[in-house]
């Protein structure tokens, strides 16, 4: 790969919650005692006035954050993906999601790349979880820049809002200054063969497979579904033109972006698929390399599903 | 507007008449649905009535009014005594009453905000009614606004741990506008298997101490006595600068009604029509 910006998600994601404290009067951060990992501590350097420390409680962080939500204020609820949920779930579906309260949670280490802490602090699932409460609006964007453009439409949108986020810097892929519009999936690469649908910083990974897929004569098709509820439908069905269809994300394959993109051609254009995500298991604790490897996620991990997909199909 | 401490004979005597009116309305509401909850909803109607009729700044024909004090009812299988003092309080027809539990009803087995005017908040799922209080608590002053918070608990969901969550956090913030009130009314649902068996008055000597040590300031009261309740609901919110106030009430489950009254099993239980006729005799209520 030539050269690319590589950037942290939770570092845009302190910096842009500072750019919005200047926008909007009634945003308010409330940390779980994690801001120095999430990057919440950012804003709080910026303007400790727009923090509030809630402590190592997050039943009661959600809580506080739907009361502050019914004067008008607009909390940003920060934690830990696995966090917000799991710990905290019962809370965001009684007191944020039914009463439809515009409370904004973010999600930082999701997935496996979370610093080596392991399965407890992994999120292999918060997508599926999220997808599956009414109400609750999904973003998973897919780079730093995305992330910035994204808080900016989710201060503009009102309602619950999950935003999935990453720990460690990764490929700028999506266009710094395109404005975010919620629901929407993005067209990165035109290709004929096949297309592969991915979220989150996977795409970075979908992106390079279909490089390695390319140098191999095969014209691939990338659409970048950062939003995975409410789902793009037109635009999941209109990338199936190719007939195969490869989904990838950092995630469960189980109710999460593969299942979402299924259920969608399922009823729409049923298409031959494979999902590459996490297969039903856990993670573990280990650096991120091995971690890509074990788990099926890296870009030769994309691009050889792509390439049994494509044997299969060949014969019929 | 809150007053009291000087409040008149007669004054006393028609919120009692108030809360007993409560009390016939809440026993015909959940004897027309064939469900929903009593013990509980009985043992909270004398504080409601006190609440809404002497206590709280409110105008139920300004439901959101950014100013009114606010109420959460986080024992919020009670419901029916909340929707019950409401609608007398007029926020609604007494006569919708008898939609409780319907399909399409504004008035949900446990308080929906989304629907129905007048609710502060959504609860149901027990412990977390306090933590939106802490919220409003420090929005209020953020705001600069001078209402006061109450959240009602039952004595049973203290037992879960994001009320302890919530009463520290809400000592931390130094919210002095916040008012838990406890419904001690000591019976939960089924309760623990210790000596003597099932619906056990459930032993919690302890929940003051508790409260005290979170940093709240405590009161207790007689929950079911309006000259008391009145003042002390009132003026709960007046104690040490920068302290919550937690106010204790003692209560019976089942109030007002003799055979219902101390018992578990009333919890939550479907009238005949011949419980339903005896309870409202005690309660006053002239035969057709």
């Amino acid at each position: 790969m030539t050269s690319v910006e590589m950037q942290a998600q939770r570092v845009v994601f302190g910096e842009t919650l500072v750019e919005l404290a200047d926008l909007y009067s009634d945003l308010l951060v409330l940390d779980g005692d994690l801001a120095n990992s999430t990057r919440a501590d950012i804003l709080n350097k910026a303007r400790p006035d727009r923090f509030l420390e809630m402590g190592i409680a997050e039943q009661n962080l959600v809580g506080v954050a739907a009361g502050l939500a019914t004067l008008g204020f607009v909390p940003w609820v920060s934690s830990f993906a696995a966090f917000i949920a799991s710990r905290d779930l019962d809370q965001i579906r009684v007191v944020v999601a039914q009463p439809h309260l515009n409370v904004k949670f973010a999600g930082g280490y999701s997935g496996l790349l979370t610093g080596a802490t392991g399965k407890t602090h992994q999120s292999v699932d918060d997508i599926a979880i999220f997808r599956a409460m009414p109400h609750m609006t999904v973003i998973a964007p897919g780079d730093g820049p995305e992330v910035r453009n994204a808080m900016h439409a989710m201060m503009e949108h009102v309602g619950p809002t999950y935003l999935r986020l990453t720990r460690d810097p990764s490929p700028s892929i999506t266009p710094r200054e395109r404005p975010f519009t919620i629901g929407a999936a993005y067209v990165l690469r035109e290709g004929s063969d096949i297309t592969l649908i991915s979220t989150g910083v996977q795409t970075s990974r979908a992106l390079e497979a279909a490089e390695i897929l390319s140098g191999e004569g095969i014209s691939v098709h990338v659409l970048h579904v950062p939003t995975i509820k409410p789902l793009d439908v037109d635009a999941i069905v209109a990338a199936a033109r190719t007939g195969r269809v490869v989904t990838a994300e950092d995630h469960t394959i189980i109710g999460g972006l593969g299942g979402a993109v299924a259920e969608v051609l399922g009823e729409h254009r049923p298409t031959p698929m494979v999902r590459v995500g996490l297969r039903d298991v856990f993670g573990e604790s280990a650096p991120n390399g091995p971690l890509l490897e074990k788990y099926g996620l890296t870009p030769a991990h994309v691009a050889q599903a792509a390439r049994d997909l494509l044997a299969r199909t060949a014969a019929t | 507007m809150a007053v009291s401490t000087t409040m008149s004979e007669q004054r006393l005597g028609e919120l009692r008449d108030l809360a007993t009116q409560a009390r016939r309305l809440i026993v015909k509401a959940i004897h027309k649905a064939q469900a929903g909850h009593l013990g509980g909803p009985l043992s909270a109607t004398d504080m409601l009535v006190a609440l809404y009729f002497e206590v709280l700044r409110i105008d139920p024909q300004n439901p959101s009014a950014p100013g009114r004090d606010r109420f959460i009812l986080s024992k919020g299988h009670s419901s029916i005594a909340l929707y019950t003092v409401l609608a007398l309080r007029g926020y609604f027809p007494i006569e919708e009453l008898s939609t409780f539990d319907t399909i399409n009803s504004r008035l949900q087995g446990h308080p929906d905000m989304t629907v129905l005017p007048g609710l502060d908040m959504s609860t149901g799922s027990l412990g977390q009614g306090l933590s939106p209080g802490v919220g409003m608590a420090i929005g209020a002053k953020r705001r600069g606004l001078d209402f006061r918070t109450y959240v009602m608990l039952g004595d049973g969901e203290l037992q879960e741990g994001q009320v302890w969550e919530a009463a520290f956090v809400a000592a931390r913030y130094r919210l002095d506008n916040l008012v838990a009130i406890v419904d001690h009314n000591r019976l939960p649902q089924y309760s623990w298997p210790n000596a003597g068996g099932e619906g056990l008055v459930l032993h919690q000597p302890e929940v003051r101490a508790r409260w005290e040590a979170f940093g709240w300031r405590v009161l207790e009261v007689d929950g079911h006595d309006m000259a008391l309740l009145v003042p002390t609901l009132a003026h709960a919110h007046e104690g040490t600068p920068g302290v919550p106030t937690a106010v204790i009430a003692h209560t019976v489950k089942g109030k007002g009604v003799s055979f219902m009254e101390n018992q578990f099993a009333w919890h939550a239980k479907p009238l005949s029509d011949e419980q339903c006729a005896a309870a409202l005799a005690e309660l006053g209520e002239l035969p057709a």
